[in-house]
């Protein structure tokens, strides 16, 4: 056996849900993998596919028109089709997820303790005073104030930035090598973001984890990621160390996507430089590359799919020639600080 | 330099929003939604009002264009008092000031062709012949970069960007001078937030638009207004040109949110980002004196006692604090 | 808390204040609704009336009339009613109230149990053969009148295989009291209960169906799948749990319409003489002071059921402790 097995290989994953309109593709071949204590920040937009990939992962999909294919493997064990019961040995005890909206990713009618217990006790075999104890403990751990108390209250009881705590605290109880979180701070206010960053930041130090980051904020990930995956359309179309990706970006959708977001420093461009068009509906794919039809770069190589390519480090799905392509960049509307 | 500024087209003095929340009298509390708000807004200009979620920004938003009644203070749209006026005295102002939403859908019939919602101010405010009607229609999709045959299509069958610019066209049907635009692009992607700021911009430019822009993305105001005011627990504690309260802001508060922006960019990081301790107390409940003075590194026992009150740092530039950071 | 309940216990007794006086009005202060000559019977002389009038003092103004009536009502006890004189409306009502109740809470404990199997095991194969089946059974539970399955079931019990060993348990029609014989009441009631349950077990069981499939598409119940609880957990702990609401609110209003005489119908065919058929009996003879009794004592339940509910969403729901 190879002397690195990485934590989470996930090989042509594929996710499309039957329609009344035919089969409509998700998510389709996306490969990665994840290392171990490594941050992974997936950006995308909606419809990328990034939540869908996700829930692949998770075994959550489980709409019965749904049809995954690929390979997810945990650890060398494949995780697609695995039977409930192996599913669930591993779901919430090695990986655990955290979701976007911490308003409704907590069951109203029980407490945040009870929630947290009912985790630890399905994994461990603890007696309900010391999963209460750990409970307690783990609230502390995240920053939720007087944790005595709170783990004895309703999620209603707590603010969206305590719930998302709470709701870490939760994922985090069984000390899980893998963190999935999804977008978990768009709901929430950007201090409030500051300090859920900080604590997914400094889980990796604490507790060893490695974390998943999906977002739709590449402030986000430049903040906590140390590799970094695009999606556009169900595809991953560049990936990357953190570093390179945003010093040096190869995709002509992450250039636009960097365009996009007005600066916080220096000088305010006249006009941003937007992505012109909308994401391809999922029912109406293009062919080829499916960002071609907003691309200004696009050219008589683009009618086929580019592929991701297997090189490692820094790869982009893109025909253009990789030499130049910062000169390219430099080019579109708007300019590109230099 | 004392130029001889205009005069405002909006003034507020001391304008304040009460509402009462819980069912039964007994329980019954008074939120504070916004606290004794002045200020002026200038023909032409962009005031942007950021603010987290429950600093009573969006209400404010709907008192400056008289969408709720206003509880205490005073109003003034083009040196005329409105504070009071009935919603008969109200409809020829209403042609001046439009309202922009977060989410363009909720107010898109969804059974109605565009075509007929956007006509449908000039069938309140203008008698015009039908072809008349059709081409204001036409000129109104063509200003948003839609195109004339949008008009025959059904709301459902637009993009999430598309829609906003349907309500755009929408508040723009009757040449107003003034737009609020209460979270125009936060429901959008970012690749289709980018279009509607540019959008915005260029409609300014064309149509000489004033705006007051409410958004909790610091970096959308940044981008897109002129000046700014920060808003805490429904007070504004800072306001000024954006570049001077976003380089250098006096507030601790505005401070602390302008750190708290996650930034796109690997070698510029802030130098230190100042996280805030706690949550934001409840607007039924909020602390006495200085609001923020809970949170707040600087907070000493005055700021319990006592409310500072917007006063200038600088030209154009007010603050409420009484230990303002170093400009 | 002890606010919200105080309040809610005082807004229960003007409800209720509120239905006997409307009560009242319509019974006794409706145009050509003269209860006097009622009383007095047909052909009465003149001087009867006024003489009965009198003596009931229905010749006092409405307010004082009203009065009189409630302090006969609650405090004497001594109403009796105007068609068998002599009868004592108060102990009547008292006396039908055992076999109501009886009837409506057997039925109730079937319904319940019944429709959280055919709900629960419905909403969890959602699409399967089972949930069809269910589904179809439920509909088809709701769909037969009660008084038609009621006669069917003595038909079979009663006559026809009544001297079969199956049946041959079944007594006669009427009631049992549980403390006469507590298992003589079982078997007098056993039917009654299936037959009144039918209907509701299809009802509750399709309605906590919907109710389950909504909850599970939540974003909390995703949540508990993703902690590795197994299924059935997840489905009793979080999406039944949540799912109780609208049953339980169901639930308070048709238990409260039924103890409140709605059982009727199933009273008259297994001739239990229950509250419902007393007001159909009072009704038919248009004996006022029985009616009032009635009217006052469902009421009574309606309101009842009602605060109990409240009561119990506390307990189900912790949102509502908080007003929210």
């Amino acid at each position: 056996m190879a002397t690195e097995m990485p934590l989470l290989a996930v090989e042509n994953l594929c996710v499309s849900f039957r329609t009344d309109g035919g089969v409509v593709p998700a998510v389709s071949g996306v490969s990665f993998s994840v290392e171990r204590r490594e941050i992974l920040g997936v950006v995308g937009e909606s419809g990328s596919g990034k939540s869908q990939t996700l829930l692949a992962i998770m075994g959550l999909i489980n709409s019965p028109n749904a049809i995954v294919t690929g390979s997810v493997r945990f650890l060398g064990q494949e995780m697609l089709g695995l039977k409930r019961r192996a599913l669930d040995a591993i779901r919430g005890r090695q990986v655990a997820m955290v979701f976007q909206d911490p308003m409704t990713a907590l069951t109203p009618v029980h407490t945040i303790g009870d929630q947290i217990i009912e985790q630890i006790r399905a994994h461990e075999s603890l007696s309900r005073g010391a999963a209460r104890r750990r409970a307690v403990e783990l609230l502390d751990a995240v920053g939720l104030p007087s944790p005595e108390s709170a783990v004895d209250r309703y999620p209603h009881q707590l603010s969206g930035g305590m719930r998302q705590r709470a709701v870490i605290a939760m994922a985090l109880s069984c000390n899980p090598a893998l963190l999935i979180a999804d977008e978990p701070t768009t709901a929430l206010d950007v201090t409030v973001q500051a300090q859920i960053l900080e604590l997914i930041g400094r889980l990796r130090d604490s507790f060893g984890s490695a974390v998943i980051l999906v977002t739709h904020d590449l402030g986000v990930v430049a903040e906590v990621a140390d590799r970094v995956m695009v999606m556009y359309a169900g595809r991953v179309v560049e990936e990357g160390g953190k570093g390179q990706l945003f010093r040096e970006p190869l995709h002509p959708y992450s250039w636009g996507l960097f365009g996009s977001i007005p600066p916080m420093h220096g000088p305010r461009p006249a006009r941003l430089t937007a992505i012109p068009g909308s994401p391809p509906k999922l029912s109406q794919m293009p062919q080829g590359c499916a960002f071609g039809p907003r691309c200004g770069f696009r050219h008589e190589a683009c009618a086929a799919q580019p592929s991701l390519g297997s090189a490692g480090g820094h790869r982009s799905a893109c025909f253009l020639p990789r030499e130049g392509r910062h000169e390219l960049r430099r080019t579109l509307a708007g300019g590109v600080p230099a | 330099m004392s130029e001889t500024k205009p005069p405002p087209l909006v003034r507020t003095s001391e304008l304040s929003k009460h509402y009462p929340v819980g069912r039964s009298p007994l329980q019954r509390r008074i939120v504070h939604a916004v606290e004794q708000v002045s200020l002026e807004i200038f023909p032409g200009e962009t005031l942007g009002i950021v603010g987290e979620s429950g600093c009573g920004k969006s209400t404010l938003g709907r008192c400056l264009v008289r969408l709720t009644d206003i509880t205490s203070g005073t109003l003034e749209f083009a040196g005329r008092d409105i504070t009071r006026a009935s919603q008969r005295q109200l409809r020829p102002v209403r042609r001046q000031m439009q309202m922009v939403f977060q989410d363009p859908s909720a107010s898109l019939n969804p059974r109605r062709r565009v075509g007929d919602l956007l006509a449908d101010p000039f069938r309140v405010h203008e008698k015009l012949s039908r072809s008349e009607m059709a081409d204001r229609v036409e000129d109104l999709l063509v200003r948003v970069e839609l195109l004339p045959e949008h008009a025959q299509r059904f709301p459902h069958e637009f993009s999430g960007g598309q829609r906003q610019r349907i309500g755009i066209a929408r508040a723009l049907a009757l040449r107003p001078q003034l737009i609020v635009a209460d979270e125009p692009v936060s429901a959008l992607d970012v690749s289709i937030q980018a279009q509607i700021i540019n959008l915005l911009a260029d409609l300014r430019d064309a149509l000489k638009l004033t705006y007051v822009f409410i958004a909790h993305d610091l970096s959308v105001v940044r981008q897109f207004s002129s000046r700014v005011a920060v808003m805490y627990l429904g007070s504004i504690v800072e306001t000024g040109p954006v570049d001077a309260v976003f380089s250098s802001p006096r507030h601790h508060y505005t401070a602390a949110l302008r750190s708290a922006v996650p930034v796109p960019d690997v070698d510029n990081r802030p130098a230190q980002r100042i996280v805030l301790k706690g949550d934001l107390p409840s607007p039924l409940d909020p602390p006495s004196g200085c609001r923020f003075h809970t949170r707040c590194v600087a907070a000493t026992s005055l700021c319990r006692y006592e409310r500072p009150v917007l006063s200038f740092v600088d030209t154009n530039h007010l603050v409420a604090c009484h230990h303002p950071r170093a400009g | 808390m002890l606010v919200a309940l105080v309040s809610r216990l005082g807004q229960m007794l003007l409800v209720m204040f509120g239905i006997s006086v409307v009560a009242f009005l319509i019974f006794f202060a409706t145009p050509g609704a003269d209860p006097s000559a009622r009383i007095a019977g047909r052909n009465a002389s003149q001087e009867t009336l006024v003489q009965v009038r009198h003596d009931f003092g229905l010749d006092r103004p409405l307010p004082v009339q009203y009065g009189l009536m409630m302090e006969r009502l609650f405090i004497s006890r001594d109403l009796t009613s105007f068609v068998n004189r002599g009868q004592k409306v108060v102990p009547t009502v008292l006396e039908a109230i055992p076999v109501t109740l009886s009837l409506v809470f057997g039925a109730a404990v079937f319904w319940v149990l019944g429709g959280l199997i055919v709900g629960v095991v419905a909403g969890a194969t959602r699409g399967s053969w089972l949930d069809r089946t269910l589904m179809i059974l439920s509909l088809i539970g709701v769909s037969i009148p009660v008084f038609w399955l009621g006669e069917v079931a003595n038909l079979i019990t009663q006559s026809r295989w009544h001297d079969s060993w199956l049946f041959s348990w079944v007594p006669p029609l009427g009631y049992i009291a549980l403390t006469d014989s507590p298992w003589g009441w079982f078997k007098a009631l056993v039917i009654p209960w299936f037959t009144l349950a039918t209907l509701y077990i299809g009802l509750y069981g399709r309605v906590l169906r919907a109710s389950i499939i909504e909850t599970m598409q939540e974003d909390f119940i995703r949540t508990a799948r993703a902690k590795g609880i197994g299924e059935r957990r997840v489905l009793i702990n979080h999406g039944l749990r949540t799912s109780l609401v609208a049953f339980v609110t169901m639930f308070g209003l048709d238990f409260g319409a039924l103890v409140g005489g709605g059982a009727l119908l199933t009273e008259v065919v297994f001739g239990l003489q229950g509250v419902g058929k007393l007001t159909y009996g009072a009704l038919q003879t248009l004996d006022l002071p029985m009616i009032l009794a009635t009217v006052i004592y469902a009421s009574f339940f309606v309101v009842m059921a009602n605060f109990v509910v409240d009561v119990a969403f506390v307990f189900i729901d912790p949102r509502a402790r908080d007003g929210h």
